[in-house]
């Protein structure tokens, strides 16, 4: 049997700050969702189906949000449903709407991510003490970082590579009028002598904590046919888990992220992702995540990932641009980060990014990992629709 | 042509009161073997895992990252999770069967009420600036929705006491439940809901198995086929609902198919004697029908695995030849908000 081709019609993100006191959580995710259909040049009516992610409720405060959002996003009366599978939820988020299309359950499906960590503190709600459970050893940065130390060793990576994906992100986001962190005034130098949080990550090399929302529509063929700008098509999807704990986990690339990559290459008919894929945008929470994720993702040889950020490679006049949108190291309403990733390659293959737009991008990776580097969703999206 | 999809297996726990000495996750693998013995799948076999559960029930962030290391995910599965009942779980893992991704699927859920006050919990559902701060607790607003339905003519006190007493006469019959046999209505909880007119506080954790087609014959003697399954959200806001109704489910059941031929069972989440009245009216079930004869919410209602729980006893029911074609229903939300429907059959005998 075969699968209705997915694409992306209307993309939708609010401007993500600190803190967003003017709206409630129902303004903020109302307000991603009104451009996302604006965007798609369709209503509220006609959005068959939403499809809501965000990551734990404690960043809010509020259990299954999803239930007191329904009508802010136009749900009542339609099927709504609440994914959350930890940091990669943004992308799964996106991946459950793009299934209930691809299996023509629905034609046209709303799909949003949001967090407003302003809230509430994101680290006492990662950090609540459960009995005889290992703790996330208070926030996220103190997981990763011995996982970052790791990575060095094994790649002899040298000190300086952390700093230069942070002064390239900053830098992009300085063309992306919706990215939280506009450091008009970034040098590497500032970068290089921020204060060390985790050692080896300082302080520059960490994303911020936003508030913000993202939003997708998502339809069939016909759909499409009649989208007013171009469409951005689904050429590939999908989601690996792993455990969090267990003697044999590699940390340092997690087979759950490469079984996720090959899946979507294969289902996109990608031989050399390398040559094959124009650009990238990957979950980089802590600037070391680039060159292991590159290395994760097949874009380097394993111990190699740090050489193409070294080069340049990864810039956005590089050969192989990541995270064009400044990323989420300056971007990161945590539930909301996955999909930013996903719209930001739907918007390039679109030719819709604006000043920080890839230059004839016509096959770009979006890439969402959550959990203790345990759960990955990713898609690939392209300019025509899937050939088959 | 829509692939056929069918329940193949079902387990549960024995839901319990409390369960102090056991973690999630202790309390969910016996579960997870004992479904996955039923077919003879392991893990590895299985195409697609989906789970519901809830982090506010667990007290921490992430919970259910710890489950999936007790369903072994090693090599990698392919998984995804919702915070909503396991009900829906089990929709995401239809649509992801329906697209071809997949032959078979792992849907499980479970959730603790024991270790916190619930009632006060599950007020952090509500919206958080207006009303989650005057702290409103479920039985309340249920309580609200039967006096309604009180006023309206719809039911009477008796009539809330008798749902409460057949549901538990039936529970005597399900080893599974925690309350069972005859239990008296009790003392008022909130006016008009009597104890006996609420779910009990409990424990517990459910899973199934989905396969497609010819798989699903090698799996089942007589697979529980899914012929239709929706579901549909309401307003949040009290007020601007008839709460002596239930539109959702309707529109779901309609959705589903559920009109097209009656049904001989119904397995209903109606945690309160006052929804069940409700959901039969949407649902147009007779007397013909028999309905939740598992004893329903009203025995055992872990809360996050309940709406799952009715999917799976009515597709145990088509798989020990007791049903040929039966109506499940979730719910979430308050006062019945939001509702899933899913209508099964088993092959022609």
């Amino acid at each position: 049997m075969s699968k209705e081709p997915v694409a992306v019609v209307g993309i939708g993100q609010t401007r993500h700050v600190a803190a967003r006191r003017d709206v409630s959580i129902a303004g903020l995710v109302r307000e991603a969702a009104g451009r996302a259909l604006d965007d798609a040049g369709l209503t509220w009516a006609d959005v068959e189906a939403v499809v809501i992610g965000k990551a734990p409720d404690f960043f809010e405060g509020v259990m299954m949000p999803e239930l007191y959002l329904a009508d802010a996003l136009g749900a009542v009366g339609k099927p709504m449903l609440r994914v959350h599978t930890a940091g990669s939820v943004g992308g799964s988020t996106a991946l459950v709407a793009a299934n209930l299309v691809a299996a023509r359950v629905h034609r046209t499906v709303l799909t949003l991510a949001f967090e407003k960590q302003s809230e509430s503190n994101a680290m006492w709600g990662l950090s609540l003490p459960i009995p005889f459970q290992q703790p996330l050893l208070a926030g996220a940065g103190g997981f990763f970082a011995p996982h970052v130390r790791a990575y060095m060793r094994r790649s002899g990576a040298p000190d300086s590579i952390g700093s230069l994906v942070a002064y390239k992100d900053r830098r992009n986001a300085l063309k992306n009028p919706y990215a939280h962190l506009h450091e008009h005034d970034i040098t590497l130098e500032k970068v290089q002598s921020s204060p060390m949080l985790w050692d080896p990550i300082r302080y520059s090399e960490t994303c911020p904590s936003s508030d913000g929302a993202c939003a997708m529509v998502l339809t069939d063929r016909t759909g499409a046919a009649r989208s007013p700008r171009p469409p951005a098509w689904m050429l590939g999807g999908a989601m690996r888990s792993e455990p969090t704990l267990f003697a044999g986990k590699d940390f340092v690339s997690p087979r759950a992220g490469k079984d996720c990559a090959a899946d979507v290459y294969r289902q996109a008919g990608i031989s050399d992702p390398r040559r094959d894929i124009d650009a990238a945008e990957i979950y980089v929470p802590f600037s070391w995540y680039e060159p292991m994720w590159l290395e994760n993702l097949g874009f380097a040889d394993e111990g190699e990932g740090w050489k193409l950020t070294e080069a340049g490679v990864t810039e956005l006049d590089g050969d192989l641009p990541v995270n064009m949108s400044g990323g989420v190291l300056s971007t990161n309403p945590i539930g909301a980060s996955g999909m930013i990733r996903f719209a930001e390659a739907a918007l390039q293959v679109r030719g819709q990014a604006g000043e920080h737009q890839v230059d004839g991008a016509r096959r770009v990776l979006g890439h969402a990992y959550g959990g203790g580097s345990q759960f990955f969703s990713m898609w690939l999206v392209g300019d025509r629709p899937p050939s088959s | 042509m829509t692939r056929e999809i069918a329940v193949v297996a079902f387990a549960q726990t024995a839901h319990r009161r409390t369960s102090d000495e056991l973690s999630e996750v202790e309390m969910l693998m016996p579960v997870l073997h004992e479904v996955l013995e039923r077919t003879g799948l392991k893990t590895a076999d299985i195409g697609f895992t989906c789970s519901g559960s809830s982090d506010y029930l667990a007290g921490r962030a992430f919970s259910f990252t710890l489950a999936l290391d007790g369903v072994g995910a090693w090599p990698p599965i392919s998984e995804s999770h919702v915070e909503m009942d396991g009900a829906w779980a089990l929709y995401e893992a239809w649509t992801k069967l329906l697209t071809g991704d997949a032959d078979t699927a792992l849907v499980y859920s479970y959730g603790k009420s024991s270790p916190g006050p619930v009632r006060d919990v599950l007020t952090r559902q509500l919206d958080p600036y207006y009303v989650a701060p005057l702290w409103p607790d479920p039985v309340a607003l249920a309580a609200l929705q039967a006096q309604a339905l009180i006023d309206a003519g719809e039911t009477d006190e008796p009539a809330l006491a008798a749902v409460a007493a057949r549901n538990r006469a039936a529970a005597s019959s399900n080893s599974h439940a925690q309350l069972r046999g005859s239990i008296p209505q009790g003392d008022y909880l909130v006016r008009p809901l009597r104890t006996g007119d609420c779910p009990p506080i409990g424990d517990g954790a459910a899973a199934v198995i989905l396969a497609t087609g010819e798989r699903a014959r090698e799996l089942c003697a007589r697979p529980a086929w899914i012929r239709g399954i929706d579901h549909r959200i309401e307003a949040h806001g009290l007020g601007v609902r008839d709460l002596t109704d239930s539109p959702s489910t309707r529109l779901a059941a309609e959705k589903a198919g559920a009109f097209e031929r009656p049904v001989d069972t119904a397995e209903l989440h109606a945690p309160f004697t006052s929804q069940e009245v409700i959901l039969r009216k949407a649902l147009r079930l007779d007397d013909s029908v028999t309905v939740n004869p598992s004893g329903g919410a009203l025995a055992a209602h872990p809360i996050m695995a309940a709406g799952l729980i009715r999917v799976g006893e009515a597709a145990a029911r088509i798989h020990r030849g007791e049903s040929d074609r039966a109506l499940a229903h979730a719910t979430s939300g308050p006062c019945l908000q939001q509702n899933l429907v899913a209508v099964l059959e088993g092959d022609p005998r």
